[in-house]
């Protein structure tokens, strides 16, 4: 069976052609590409222009990705769109255009909700059997884990989510939001090495980062000039926005870490699924790689950037 | 173990996890203990959670049983941020044990605290947990109707004490009540005695209270399903034991409500 995929539930619009054997072996991926809504720095994606970049560029990604995969419209058997939850414009432009996709070809239309479409494309990458999915992206934290044959969010932010926290404060900074704004904290955070105290927010298996966020943002504004430099109390070199960035991942990632594991305990797993668009830093991969392996377990991450 | 979707808890966390923890893969190396107990006579190791050890042990006689409460170093947290969550963990559930105490709350004892190397000393409390109990009387039936309601109702009045000190427990499950045997006739005697306050806080807040209910009466209906009749008992006792607990109650039919707050439909 061969489907075609349309996922538009923020910034980034992807097509994706995936194949499924009729044996129940892995499935192929034909093609898989998309294309990035880039707001300039300091400013976050707003929804209305990021809908209007999905309506430009879903007709031209969807034949590209026909041509890539070396499928013709005959072959396909039926279209997969996300369905949410998300950023409400760009969904409901990308469901349009999957829904006349759908219509014109004459196929079959399936919706799919968004968290269990990253987990199941995680378990299928990573051949992870029964793992604590750790969800982390710009709009969405959440630990789940599969129970009594449901998703089950045992975790989950109780205000913003991380990655909302992450490219907030780079906005705050003012750095680039090319490739993501996340990416470039995540390369001033390797040069950051003081550690500044943030709040701390976990609440059980919850956590919030909204406080964390307001307290880095301060932060940043005392480094302005003309206030006087900020000297580390223990080696008396100067605070950098480097160490903020540093801090601040440090601090959200030790929490998020802290939720899986308890988690983990819960059900008794060993294995960590870590899905979302924050899940590529290299940072909270290393530090939950380091979590399971004191649990006997081991991590599987996905994304690409 | 059954979870609803909209379940909500910081919750329920601990509650099975002896078994959760035997039945999965072969544990690597646990963490050290301090040098203080690596010597004679090792404790013993109790239950693993995900942030603490539980040991049995002695206090200052070979005679005295007591609760050891370690909590090993995080490797992924960075250093001085795992020093003073430690550090707070523990000084904080060491100040709820004896504010507790102090107020007349049933609690194991605190006998020592280092905070520097992450912990506790706990007076030992014999005798199993209300959700073995209880769990006991739902299969073999020994005992008669009266004596299990007798339970419930000091379950609920213990619930209420801690409520009226000003204190939330944040974990509240039949594994985190334990029945410590007096002079008992029926297996269902005994004070009822609050454990774990690793999630613990000081609240005032009528919503904190009404979310310890809630969780208390997820883990009444997902551990014991028949039990659940008897959880009415609980709030009973508990309304009776102090005058702000019809606020709270009717708080708890908000949270019932409630659940998880973001819909997650799509």
């Amino acid at each position: 069976m061969i489907a075609i995929g349309l996922e538009g539930s923020a910034n980034k619009l992807g097509v994706g052609i995936i194949s499924h054997p009729p044996n129940g072996g892995p499935a192929q991926i034909l093609a898989n590409i998309r294309h990035t809504f880039v707001s300039p720095p300091g400013e976050g994606f707003l929804p209305k222009d990021t809908a209007k970049h999905h309506r430009e560029w879903v007709v031209p990604l969807v034949k590209q990705a026909l041509k890539e995969a070396g499928v013709c419209i005959r072959d396909i058997d039926c279209v997969c769109y996300t369905k949410g939850p998300g950023m409400g414009a760009p969904l409901q432009s990308v469901a349009v255009a999957a829904r006349m996709l759908a219509l014109l070809w004459g196929k079959d239309i399936v919706g799919v909700n968004h968290c269990v479409g990253h987990i199941e494309m995680g378990r299928e990458i990573t051949g992870a059997q029964n793992p604590v999915v750790l969800y982390v992206s710009g709009g969405n934290t959440q630990v789940i884990a599969y129970a009594e044959q449901r998703y089950r969010i045992f975790g989950e932010a109780l205000d913003i989510a991380v990655g909302n926290c992450l490219d907030r404060f780079a906005r705050t900074l003012g750095i680039s939001n090319d490739p993501a704004p996340g990416y470039n904290i995540e390369q001033l955070a390797k040069k950051g090495k003081h550690l500044l105290d943030l709040p701390y927010a976990v609440k059980g298996m919850d956590c919030s980062f909204s406080g964390i966020l307001a307290s880095i943002d301060l932060l940043a504004a005392s480094l302005q000039p003309p206030n006087p430099q900020r000297l580390d109390p223990d080696t008396g070199e100067p605070i950098t926005t480097a160490d903020l960035c540093f801090s601040l991942q440090e601090t959200v990632f030790a929490m998020l870490v802290e939720i899986t594991e308890r988690a983990m305990a819960h059900v008794g797993s060993s294995q960590v699924l870590i899905v979302g668009g924050v899940g590529c830093n290299e940072r909270l991969q290393d530090m939950m790689a380091l979590m399971a392996r004191d649990r006997g377990g081991s991590v599987y991450a996905t994304d690409e950037r | 173990m059954s979870l609803q979707p909209q379940q909500n808890l910081p919750s329920l966390l601990l509650q099975e996890n002896s078994q959760s923890q035997s039945s999965s893969t072969p544990h690597p190396a646990l963490p050290t203990l301090p040098p203080t107990f690596t010597t004679q006579n090792p404790p013993t190791l109790l239950t693993q959670g995900a942030e603490a050890l539980i040991y049995k042990t002695t206090y200052l006689t070979p005679h005295l049983p007591a609760a050891l409460k370690h909590r090993p170093p995080k490797p992924y947290r960075h250093p001085t941020l795992d020093a003073r969550l430690t550090r707070h963990r523990i000084l904080s559930e060491a100040r709820i044990l004896t504010k507790c105490r102090r107020e007349g709350v049933r609690v194991p004892a605190v006998y020592f605290v280092d905070w520097e190397q992450g912990w506790m000393l706990m007076e030992w409390i014999g005798g199993g947990s209300v959700r073995d109990a209880l769990a006991a009387f739902l299969t073999k039936r020994e005992v008669g109707e009266e004596s299990v309601r007798g339970l419930m109702g000091r379950v609920g009045r213990a619930v209420g004490r801690l409520h009226v000190a000003g204190v939330v427990h944040g974990d509240l499950t039949t594994s985190n009540l334990m029945l410590q045997p007096t002079t008992a006739s029926s297996p269902l005697d005994g004070q009822v005695v609050l454990i774990d306050f690793g999630l613990g806080a000081v609240s005032v807040q009528d919503e904190d209270k009404a979310v310890d209910l809630y969780v208390l009466e997820r883990a009444f209906i997902s551990t014991h399903p028949k039990a659940e009749g008897l959880f009415q008992e609980v709030l009973r006792s508990y309304e009776e034991s102090y005058k702000g607990a019809k606020v709270v109650l009717r708080r708890l039919e908000d949270v019932r409500m409630r659940g998880r707050k973001r819909s997650m439909v799509g």
